[in-house]
């Protein structure tokens, strides 16, 4: 299938995910998941995850636009993308997450929409790091 | 898989039948092709965790929605072996679904949250799930949800198996009993337990494997009086279960179910005659399978025939049987025989053996039910012998009380609670009624009895009996129970005889047990357990097992709590198997509920299913309508039961109740 240098070249990448903490050892749950009959499962589940997130953090800034906010929609949300995060094996992701969540238990706006700026950029930065992976 | 009850009798050959059907060849591969359902609403986890199962080479059923889930099972109930749901749904709460399930269809179900909480995880516990996983899931956890299914079938064959191995199973219970008997009752059951269930691999007779589900006979009083004259034909020496089966002539009944029934009915029988019957015996056999049935039959034709839990109690408990035969929860109109000394009157007039049996099955009930309720109960059994003693009182006055409620159960109540159950009852059986089964309580110890709520039967016996024992304050119960007892006060009646407690106070302990159990809420098959455990005597209380029993699977505590007057659950108990802490809770209810509605139907019922459900479910339900207050006797004094009574059976859920909820099993604290 791939050659020589692009498995190299993919275990490199799937090194630094982990060795930067980008992915946890959830993901290689889920690498073992994978087997001759769906070769692509982790693919899969990434794609839903990728999906399903985005509309989640759209939910969440959008929720932060209205006043007053509506927090406990929101830690909802959080929880659910904690959920998915966690199983994806999305490491940096669910840390942002989870600060999130205990900034907006503090009731703390500002902290919390800043928290939220941050989550997105991480969730930004795995999707960017993630797609070429998959792409391979 | 259930196989139908009815049909089931056939019972593990069915089981293992349908098991198979689920699985082609389940039994050889289990726990390969184990037919799961999972439910959550996120679709990535959704397809990991199926992906996970397959691996495990389980057969995967996914939705994302708790009514597409709950509709899936309702159309195929035996086309799935466990659930696994999130605790997070937008449609319908977790925990929601975990009840509905753990009641209508009696599965394992496994929660799953990415929340880690302490407070969830408890509420998952308390609500009868029986494990928890937090997300991420592992495969590995995954790898081991096998074992309950195969737990939940164990336990219900056990209950069923009793009977089967009658034979056997009495001595082994009956060892068991004799030890359990001392403090130490809970492991008595345990080991009790344990051995009836080697008895039954032993036996062989049904198809161990995988624990098939075993259909739980329902004796109804035609049913049961066919069997009683089939008895006494034969003689009751000579009386075998084959005898006894072909006399009867009843298609679809199995030996089993005769055998487990036999046991019962000659604990009853002894509990009538010698009083110190091993309460251990009754426990074990309570609590199964013939949960049901005994609490129908003794009580003088349960009136609700099956549902009697609340009236069998109330009957049994009068009887001082305390057998679980009132099961049916009914609070025992054993009550009125108060006179706690008449538990053994009143016994007679169930029909004697058959509350025996009852009170039997019922402490035994307390064994299995081992979840939420019982500790909670127990705890609050735990309250102290004393107010166990209050308790008694309380419930023995709800018991008169309930009359209102559980038209049994007042009778019971009222007769006994009256003055005498209260005072020898420790009453601290208080109203949980729980488990009459516990002996006239007196002992303080009650409260420890209380603990049992897990199983451990014993505990209750041992403490609740304690209160049982105090006759003095068992007197103030029946103050109380006047009316007060909102009906659930059922077992406690039966203490009435608390004054001697002695035999007769089987009810009282059935009320201290039951009290005890109540004490946090569903201990009240603790009680049960105890009672039946602690005192052979006439443990009429353990009618209330009965009664319980009857009502366990009803899991709805509710049954419960109507009964629990008499409910004494207790019965109920012996009708779950492990329900017991279901039956207790429904005792409890019972007691606490007067509410009466439950009487012994809910109380059966419930307590069947909660017994059999073992799953706290009812607990939750139940539990805080039994009005912990009920159930715990600890502090509660008898104002406190009164009241506490008293609110069930318009709150079911009393403040006292410290929590049912079994968050926490306060019970843990009862000195077993």
């Amino acid at each position: 299938m791939e050659s020589k240098h692009v498995h190299e070249q993919i275990a490199a990448m799937r090194q630094s995910f982990f060795n930067e903490e980008v992915l946890n050892e959830n993901f290689s749950q889920l690498e073992q998941l994978e087997g001759k009959d769906n070769p692509n499962f982790v693919e899969e589940v990434f794609t839903m995850y990728l999906r399903d997130s985005i509309a989640f953090l759209e939910t969440i800034e959008e929720a932060m636009k209205t006043i007053p906010i509506d927090s406990i929609k929101m830690d909802s949300i959080l929880h659910q993308l904690k959920g998915s995060s966690d199983s994806v094996g999305a490491n940096k992701v669910l840390k942002e997450v989870n600060k999130t969540r205990q900034v907006l238990g503090k009731g703390n706006l500002e902290r919390t929409k800043a928290s939220i700026l941050e989550l997105r950029k991480e969730y930004d930065n795995f999707k960017t790091k993630l797609e070429p992976y998959f792409q391979i | 898989m259930n196989s139908s009850s009815g049909k089931s009798y056939m019972s593990t050959a069915s089981s293992s039948v349908i098991w198979k059907a689920g699985g082609d060849v389940v039994a050889d591969q289990f726990p390969a092709g184990l037919r799961v359902l999972v439910v959550d609403d996120d679709p990535t986890c959704l397809m990991i965790l199926e992906k996970m199962l397959k691996a495990c080479q389980y057969n995967v059923t996914k939705c994302n929605r708790a009514e597409t889930a709950l509709s899936m099972l309702r159309e195929n109930r035996n086309g799935f072996d466990i659930v696994i749901s999130d605790v997070h749904m937008p449609d319908m709460d977790g925990f929601k679904l975990l009840e509905h399930i753990g009641l209508e269809m009696d599965l394992p179900v496994i929660m799953m949250s990415a929340d880690d909480g302490k407070n969830v995880v408890m509420k998952g516990v308390t609500h009868g799930a029986c494990d928890y996983l937090i997300k991420p899931v592992r495969i590995e956890a995954l790898k081991n949800i096998w074992q309950h299914v195969v737990r939940k079938r164990k336990n219900e064959w056990k209950d069923f198996e009793q009977s089967g191995s009658v034979e056997e199973g009495d001595r082994q219970p009956k060892q068991s009993e004799d030890a359990d008997y001392s403090s130490s009752a809970n492991e008595g059951n345990w080991k009790s337990s344990k051995r009836r269930k080697d008895d039954e691999d032993e036996n062989d007779e049904r198809d161990d494997t995988s624990t098939l589900k075993k259909p739980r006979v329902v004796w109804s009083v035609e049913l049961h009086q066919q069997f009683v004259a089939a008895v006494n034909q034969l003689g009751i020496e000579k009386a075998v279960p084959k005898k006894i089966l072909e006399l009867m002539n009843v298609p679809g009944l199995a030996r089993e179910n005769v055998a487990s029934h036999l046991q019962k009915y000659r604990l009853y029988l002894r509990r009538l005659s010698g009083v110190s019957q091993h309460p251990s015996n009754l426990n074990n056999s309570f609590m199964n399978p013939q949960d049901a049935t005994f609490g129908p039959l003794d009580l003088q034709a349960l009136a609700a025939t099956g549902q009697l839990p609340a009236q069998s109690l109330a009957t049994l408990q009068a009887a001082g049987l305390g057998r679980s035969t009132a099961k049916s929860g009914i609070p025992m109109p054993l009550v009125d025989q108060r006179n706690i000394f008449s538990f053994e009157n009143p016994k007679l007039r169930f029909g004697e053996a058959q509350q025996h049996v009852n009170n039997n099955k019922q402490m035994n009930l307390l064994h299995g039910i081992p979840t939420t309720m019982e500790p909670k109960q127990l705890a609050g059994l735990h309250h102290t012998a004393q107010s166990m003693g209050n308790m008694n009182m309380p419930v023995l006055s709800h018991g008169s009380q309930s009359s209102q409620n559980n038209p049994l159960l007042m009778q019971m109540a009222q007769p006994q609670a009256r003055g005498q159950m209260l005072n020898d009852s420790t009453v601290g059986l208080a109203p949980r009624l729980l488990s009459p089964m516990g002996q006239p309580m007196l002992s303080n110890g009650m409260a420890t009895n209380v603990s049992t709520r897990n199983g451990v039967p014993e505990n209750i016996r041992a403490p609740s009996y304690n209160p049982v024992s105090q006759t003095s304050s068992m007197l103030n119960f029946p103050m109380n129970h006047t009316s007060e007892l909102p009906g659930n006060s059922f077992p406690l009646v039966s203490t009435p005889g608390i004054s001697s407690l002695a035999p007769k106070v089987a009810f009282q302990e059935d009320v201290n047990s039951e009290i005890k159990g109540s004490v946090g809420f569903m201990p009240s098959y603790d009680i049960f357990n105890d009672l039946t455990q602690h005192k052979p005597q006439n443990w009429e209380l353990q009618n209330v097992g009965m009664m319980f029993n009857t009502s366990q699977h009803s899991n709805s505590l509710r049954g419960n709590l109507d009964h629990t007057q008499s409910v004494l659950v207790q019965q109920g108990f012996s009708t779950g198997q492990n329900r017991n802490s279901t039956v207790i809770s429904k005792a409890m209810f019972s007691a606490g509920d007067s509410t009466g509605h439950v009487n012994a139907q809910n109380g059966n019922q419930h307590l069947n299913s909660l017994f059999v459900d073992n799953t706290v479910r009812v607990k939750s339900e139940r539990v805080a309508d039994a009005a912990p207050a009920n159930l715990y006797p600890d502090h509660f004094g008898r104002e406190d039961l009164m009241s506490a009574l008293l609110k069930q059976q318009d709150v079911i859920a009393p403040a006292e109740n410290n929590d049912f909820d079994f968050d926490g099993y306060s019970i843990d604290n009862i000195p077993v």
